[in-house]
């Protein structure tokens, strides 16, 4: 693989095939845990996280320790340097003295952009505001390619928030690069996709995209409904947040107008967007795609580490 | 006549002498000379200057036209930003030894400044603003950092 030294920001910075690379070195990971166990013995990740996450940030710690290697880091803006004004490229340089291999999480958007170009070291983009969030598309297609058997010919639902939606700028990304997808964005009208979201996906390979406001519309069409949170971090005042936080809820009754096969995906952490009954559903893989992240992010460590 | 350095014509203009060595910028969109020359930044220099406003142009009815003496090195790939339908005329020994034919830069750095308040660039000091051309058409730039959509006009 040539991803030795490289950062991850964005799903175009791996090409299709070595983003097909990347999962295939996951899947041997997944089959065979003990053999990669100290494949990065010796190595250190730093964490940087500017914004308060569990999940990704414990999908990272899991899967470095997990593979041998070791963990520094900080969570929270208060407990770094950041409080007293310093620049994220002198964090991360002072950083890159130590470890091997970043992640960042941090509430401006092109924030890892910058991050890469100052490290010297490999960095991932954990998050970037409402940007991207790279490593949750790796999670996202390898479910898909899991349950569907294909990353081409799907019809897919985005619902939510898909104006600060990071999670689904970055899969509109990665999944225009396929041919036959087709998305529908399904939104309230405050919360649509950014005018880029949807120029990538007029430059992609599939090329086309339409809007709904109301999921029980679309539902009965779609292979793949990819709920969102409506997060409250991403809004400049409350109101807006209550006003609009439960317009998208999906539950079993909604869930009785989607085809057999279609698969239900959410980043997660949910709030009040997927009903718990819904869990039972066999078309709801939310809780797998936690699993296949941590694989990923195996997989993506020791690929830009050169330890594959 | 302007001078023969901006290639005859019969557009009657006010006179404005001819220059030896420099570059002229001709077929300005009207109204943007002022822009143009501020990206320059000849204010400051003490060579002659000419900022001709409003000039009557055969091709778009009205122009801006600047002159100056002794500048021969511009960064014609950023000044495609302000007005791609313009031409650079570059002067050597009273005639034009070269002109150029401006169009959109692929891609600009510390001209545009990003507008989007989540963006990076608004918090992180010393790093380049960076736009890069998505469509020519529509006259669209988008942030290297948040991606944020700029349109020209």
């Amino acid at each position: 693989m040539t991803l030795q030294g490289r950062s991850f920001i964005e799903p175009p910075d791996f090409t299709v095939e070595e983003t097909d690379e990347v999962f295939r070195l996951a899947k041997r990971i997944m089959a065979a845990p003990g053999d990669y166990a100290e494949r990065a013995k010796g190595r250190l990740l730093a964490t940087l996280f500017y914004e308060p996450s569990t999940r990704t940030r414990f999908s990272f710690e899991a899967a470095m320790l997990k593979l041998g290697g070791q963990v520094i880091g900080f969570s929270g803006e208060n407990s770094s340097s950041a409080a007293k004004g310093e620049s994220i490229s002198d964090t991360v340089k002072t950083v890159a003295c130590y470890a091997d291999i970043a992640v960042i999480r941090h509430p401006k958007e092109g924030s890892a952009r910058v991050a890469a170009a100052a490290a010297g070291i490999p960095v991932i983009n954990g998050g970037d505001g409402g940007h991207q969030h790279p490593t949750q598309t790796l999670t996202d297609l390898m479910t898909i390619m899991t349950e569907k058997g294909r990353l081409g010919d799907l019809k897919v639902g985005l619902c939510g928030d898909l104006k600060f939606g990071r999670t689904v700028h970055s899969l509109v990304r990665a999944l225009c690069r396929y041919e036959g997808i087709e998305f529908i964005l399904i939104s309230p009208e405050e919360l649509r996709a950014p005018d880029y979201v949807k120029a990538d996906i007029g430059r992609g390979r599939c090329g086309a995209y339409r809007e709904a406001e109301r999921m029980q519309d679309v539902l009965s069409e779609l292979d793949i409904l990819y709920m969102t949170r409506v997060q409250k971090e991403r809004f400049f005042n409350e109101e807006d947040y209550i006003r609009l936080k439960d317009s998208y809820i999906l539950d079993a009754e909604k869930m009785r107008l989607a085809p057999e096969d279609m698969i239900v995906m959410h980043p997660l952490p949910r709030v009040n967007e997927i009903a718990p009954e819904v869990d039972a559903d066999p078309r709801a893989v939310y809780f797998k795609q936690v699993e296949n992240g941590m694989y990923a992010r195996m997989a993506l460590i020791l690929a830009l580490l050169g330890e594959e | 006549m302007i001078d023969a350095a901006l290639g005859g014509g019969t557009e009657k203009i006010m006179e404005v002498n001819s220059i030896n060595r420099g570059i002229v910028i001709d077929h300005i969109r009207a109204g943007c000379g002022m822009k143009v020359l501020s990206y320059l930044g000849v204010d400051t220099s003490k060579d002659t200057v000419a900022l001709i406003m409003n000039a009557t142009s055969a091709k778009h009815g009205r122009k801006d036209i600047i002159k100056i003496e002794n500048l021969t090195d511009v960064d014609i790939a950023a000044l495609g930003l302000f007005d791609h339908s313009a031409t650079v005329n570059v002067i050597e020994d009273g005639k034009i030894r070269q002109k150029i034919h401006l169009s959109l830069p692929e891609t600009v750095k510390d001209v545009i400044k990003c507008k989007n308040p989540r963006c990076v660039t608004s918090v992180e000091p010393a790093i380049p603003h960076i736009f890069r051309l998505v469509d020519a058409a529509r006259e669209e730039y988008r942030c290297e950092y948040c991606d944020e959509i700029v349109k020209l006009s």
